[in-house]
């Protein structure tokens, strides 16, 4: 996988790299095995202080996600993809019609967001009243 | 962490004529970090990193390097030390070539084989005069040059700023593969805060030839907090901490605070300080945090 830097978010550094790669297991771009990029690819590649890499890895060591081989390299223990690729690519296809019907209807990027986020955050107070 | 700080100053000061172009500096760098050195100019930045790599003597005070003072022990502690001077002098009428043979004639330790491999991937060829070179090529042969020493310490004064956005990146990764695969210790000034803040994880403040802060960026971050408040209700949300800077509105007044308490009411809107919107604080008025400003601040 390869790292990106979005130096204008805000968010600290190692947090996005922590992020990017949580994201890479959930879409099964990482699978259990794989190796991550060595500190050094990392920086070579984002010209990015070590240490933040080292702190990135470290956090994902802590959840369990991935494990320190002294001399090897940063490995992947398990996988964030509860669901099947048959089901993504499914519900992908769906998604990618839907935003097509919704950018002919004048949607914008940031409308389709706020669109796709008011329904997550009704599904989740739903969620809660249930509960 | 090891105990050893890189470069270490107490009491630092330097006098020209009856200007203080740094003062009462004190500072303790752990090796292996990578500091930012920031301030406005004139804020005494080049004097430090001039009197750190023994080019300077110090009116007052003292600094070391891996715990040895340069002027006192040139032999021991320089090959230890690289620094990169802000206009890179090099021999005009030198070739790459001459300059790479010049340094290890002259250095204890040297080794350029990284520094061959990595100019001719940049392109750049030995057998060109220094004074032919542009200016960011010449700050890539300048930077090859000092790490062919392969300093413990690397004081790095302004190396960027004259380099396109494209170099300065490719600069940025040269100088982190060298942190990481070495352990290089790095002192880098410059006035791009967003490309210090990917690279380095320690920060020194000077304004108004003082250190206004010399701290681990994280440990930085963590310890401020801006925030903004109803101007009119100000002075009834009782103690916020100290006060580093504060503006108003009519409507709002927003504060950058230095360790607020544990319990603040509620009515402050808290969120995190940026590197940015600290540095700027410290530098825009030097007195900031300080325990005169807290009182005639925070019990208003």
């Amino acid at each position: 996988m390869e790292f990106r830097l979005d130096t204008g978010s805000g968010v600290a550094t190692y947090r996005q790299l922590a992020d990017q790669v949580r994201q890479a297991l959930r879409l099964g771009i990482l699978n259990p095995g794989d190796q991550l990029p060595t500190v050094r690819e990392v920086v070579a590649s984002i010209a990015i202080n070590p240490n933040t890499v080292l702190k990135a890895y470290k956090e994902l060591e802590q959840q369990g996600l991935v494990e320190g081989r002294p001399g090897q390299g940063t490995f992947v223990l398990r996988s964030l993809s509860s669901t099947s690729p048959s089901d993504q690519l499914r519900l992908r296809k769906r998604l990618a019609s839907w935003l097509a019907e919704a950018r002919r209807s004048g949607f914008d990027e940031d409308a389709i967001k706020a669109l796709i986020d008011s329904v997550l955050h009704e599904k989740n107070s739903a969620a809660e009243d249930v509960a | 962490m090891s105990n050893t700080a890189a470069l270490e100053a107490n009491g630092l000061g330097k006098r020209y004529r009856n200007t203080w172009a740094l003062q009462d500096c004190s500072l303790r760098l752990p090796e292996g970090r990578v500091a930012a050195l920031v301030g406005p100019n004139g804020a005494g930045k080049t004097t430090l990193l001039q009197l750190a790599a023994g080019l300077l003597s110090p009116t007052s005070g003292t600094v070391r390097t891996f715990g040895q003072p340069p002027d006192d022990a040139r032999a021991r502690s320089l090959p230890d030390v690289g620094f990169l001077a802000q206009d890179q002098p090099l021999y005009k009428n030198f070739s790459v070539r001459d300059l790479l043979r010049y340094g290890k004639h002259t250095n204890v330790r040297w080794n350029d084989t990284d520094a061959v491999r990595r100019l001719d991937a940049l392109g750049i060829a030995l057998d060109r005069k220094a004074g032919t070179l542009s200016g960011g090529q010449q700050t890539e042969v300048a930077l090859s040059l000092c790490l062919s020493k392969h300093p413990g310490l690397l004081l790095l004064d302004e190396p960027v700023s004259r380099l396109d956005p494209l170099a300065r990146v490719r600069f940025f990764s040269t100088l982190m593969d060298v942190v990481a695969s070495e352990g290089t210790t790095v002192v880098l000034s410059s006035h791009v805060l967003a490309d210090l803040e990917r690279v380095c994880d320690f920060v020194i403040i000077l304004s108004a030839s003082r250190v206004q802060i010399a701290q681990d960026i994280e440990e930085l971050l963590a310890s401020h907090k801006v925030m903004i408040g109803a101007h009119d209700d100000v002075s009834h949300l009782g103690a916020v901490g100290t006060v580093v800077r504060s503006s108003q509105t009519n409507r709002q007044i927003t504060l950058l605070v230095r360790e607020p308490p544990a319990v603040l009411n509620p009515l402050w809107d808290v969120r995190e300080a940026t590197l940015e919107e600290i540095v700027l604080a410290y530098i825009e008025d030097p007195t900031a945090g300080s325990a005169q400003r807290l009182q005639a601040l925070g019990s208003s």
